[in-house]
């Protein structure tokens, strides 16, 4: 039975749960028992609160005893990247700045899954304010890929998506601002959506890149994305860059997708994301993909879109330019840490002593990258010429969904490594979000789903769909039409 | 482009208030170097044609009707605070010297 629950998708879970089949108690339970089985060894959770997911838990199965009408997902366990406030229940963003501060409000997405009886289980790992790709950067220790345990999860939502591989929940939320969501999902083998910039709300996301920071849907199924991403979705006044326009018709283009009929459907292949520093494996998995999609209906060609490959760098300029700015709020006056106040020292003196102790060593060098970038005499070449790459990138999006309906690559170029392998090649780590960036720089959707797992190692492979801005339905439709023809590719043995 | 020394690395460590260690500013002064090389390509297509793109979503100021919205308390907003004093921050000294 317990094993049945945590291998449930969340829609099973949600019809069996509003059937009274099961109760939501009974499959909280059976996640919180799993994650207390398994997560010595993966460590995906940052926090874990059980009492408060019971406490959910139960307020679902009454209302569910009273015949009251409850939403889609209301009762389905989820775990909440730790980057999301919450109100009452510890958000340290993996750092040590903000280690113990218990937040006294909920970001947007806390509230909306809460008022939509989603059961929160806790808080999982990510890297250091969502910097990086492989978790490694958490000031709490790494998250350990499910698949393999000396290799990383992905990040910096690696805890999220191990904890969906690993079974510990059928739901998670990750934040995308260069392929956060994305990577994971492709290296852990489940699926990440990061929705259109401005799609879901950024009000409670600890600030990173804000004008590319964007939260979004993690699962083990495209429905369950859709299902997810429809909950947390929508305007909200609270964000000033929030779309003030309808979500996007997900959950009907997963479930037309799932019928595996694309005829008529233009993909565009891009053809700057492959060769050199591409894994064999890789490459092979996304051509079997593409033979699939040719398969259901799809019209497939290549494209080329020139300036993503100054996509990497413009990112490395824009997000540590906002990020050096975002992170002047961590000033040890009114939350977080304090270091070093004996009486003598002066505020700037306190400031400078809390942050070196409170930041780990790859936000100092982005705060820093940021600082430079931004100082004068440098603006122009480096953060200057950045934006300006940044409308290149757009334009060249524009110009591929004139012929394409949605565009293709592989969502990273390879599997998932070992852990410590980058850790100290900064420039190497920052290769593993060179095919998710652009989406991020455009502001448009993006997803990974899986394509099964590399001939060469085992570990999983990310087919990415992009697609134009609002237009984040099409990219469901064809994942769900992919997912249900690709089939089963097994999962982690823990 | 320039390469970056280490009292450089040493003055941007001031700006951005990180008192960085006698060991971390060798590291960072390589380390910062790499990826400033390295991301300095963006200057090779970036001609003085193109118009910068700060945002994805061309955005002008947002407004909003003026009504009261519920928002934190004293307490609440007190609630993380390292240090406090009658309903208030408490903070280090702000001037240079003591009068």
């Amino acid at each position: 039975m317990t094993n049945d629950l945590i291998h449930a998708t969340a829609a099973e879970l949600a019809a069996k749960i509003h059937s009274g089949e099961v109760s939501s108690v009974e499959v909280t339970q059976a996640h919180l028992d799993r994650i207390a089985e398994t997560d010595g060894k993966v460590h995906a959770f940052l926090h874990v609160d059980t009492e408060g997911a019971l406490a959910q838990a139960r307020r679902v199965d009454e209302a569910v005893k009273a015949g009251e009408q409850v939403s889609p997902l209301a009762g389905v366990p989820l775990a909440l990247k730790d980057v999301m406030t919450t109100e009452g229940v510890p958000t340290t963003v993996g750092s040590k700045i903000l280690e113990g501060w218990i937040p006294p409000y909920d970001a947007t997405v806390t509230r909306k899954l809460k008022e939509a009886g989603v059961v929160i289980l806790g808080k999982t790992n990510m890297d250091e304010f969502a910097m990086g790709s492989s978790t490694e950067n958490s000031a709490y220790g790494p998250t350990h890929n499910p698949w393999d345990l000396d290799r990383i999860p992905g990040g910096s939502g690696g805890g999220s998506s191990a904890a969906l591989a690993a079974l510990q929940a059928p739901l998670a939320i990750g934040t995308d601002t260069g392929g956060s969501i994305r990577q994971p999902g492709s290296v852990t083998g489940t699926v990440g959506v990061k929705p259109t910039y401005g799609g879901v709300s950024r009000y409670g996301l600890v600030a990173f890149s804000s004008s590319l920071d964007q939260a979004g849907p993690c699962a083990r199924t495209v429905l369950d994305a859709a299902l997810l991403h429809e909950v947390i979705a929508g305007y909200d006044h609270m964000d000033s860059t929030s779309i003030n326009a309808p979500v996007p018709p997900v959950v009907a283009a997963a479930r037309e997708g799932l019928s595996g009929d694309l005829s008529g459907l233009r993909i565009g292949v891009v053809t700057q994301f492959t060769g050199e520093g591409y894994q064999q494996g890789v490459l092979r998995s996304f051509e079997a993909a593409v033979s699939q999609l040719k398969e259901l209906g799809a019209e497939i060609a290549d494209v080329s879109c020139p300036s993503f490959d100054y996509a990497l760098p413009a990112y490395y300029l824009i997000a540590p330019s906002e990020c050096s700015s975002n992170l002047a709020r961590f000033d040890a006056m009114r939350y977080g840490l304090r270091v070093g106040d004996d009486g003598t020292r002066s505020t700037e003196e306190v400031m400078s002593l809390t942050r070196e102790a409170g930041f780990g060593p790859e936000v100092k060098r982005r705060i820093m990258i940021g600082t430079y970038a931004l100082s004068s005499g440098y603006y122009d070449a480096y953060y200057g010429s950045a934006q300006k790459v940044r409308t290149l990138i757009t334009q060249d999006f524009a110009k591929a969904f004139e012929k394409f309906d949605v565009l293709i690559s592989p969502t990273t170029p390879t599997t998932a490594f070992k852990i410590g392998e980058r850790a100290n090649d900064p420039m190497a780590m920052y290769k593993a979000d060179l095919c998710t960036i652009p989406a991020n720089l455009a502001g448009t959707p993006a997803m990974s789903v899986p394509s099964g797992l590399s001939d060469e190692d085992g570990m999983p492979v990310g087919l990415q769909i992009m697609a134009p801005a609002l237009q984040d339905h099409r990219m469901y439709r064809v994942a769900a039409a992919y997912e249900a023809a690709r089939g089963a590719f097994g999962g982690p043995s823990l | 482009m320039p390469s970056i020394s280490r009292d450089e690395v040493a003055h941007l460590a001031k700006l951005a208030r990180l008192a960085v260690t006698e060991d971390e500013l060798d590291l960072f002064a390589g380390q910062l170097d790499v990826i400033l090389q390295s991301v300095a390509s963006v200057g090779d297509i970036a001609t003085a044609d193109i118009p910068p793109t700060s945002h994805a979503v061309p955005l002008t100021n947002v407004f909003r009707e003026d009504v009261v919205r519920p928002s934190l308390g004293q307490q609440q907003a007190l609630s993380g605070a390292p240090e406090a004093e009658d309903g208030r921050f408490r903070v280090p000294r702000i001037l240079g010297e003591e009068a």
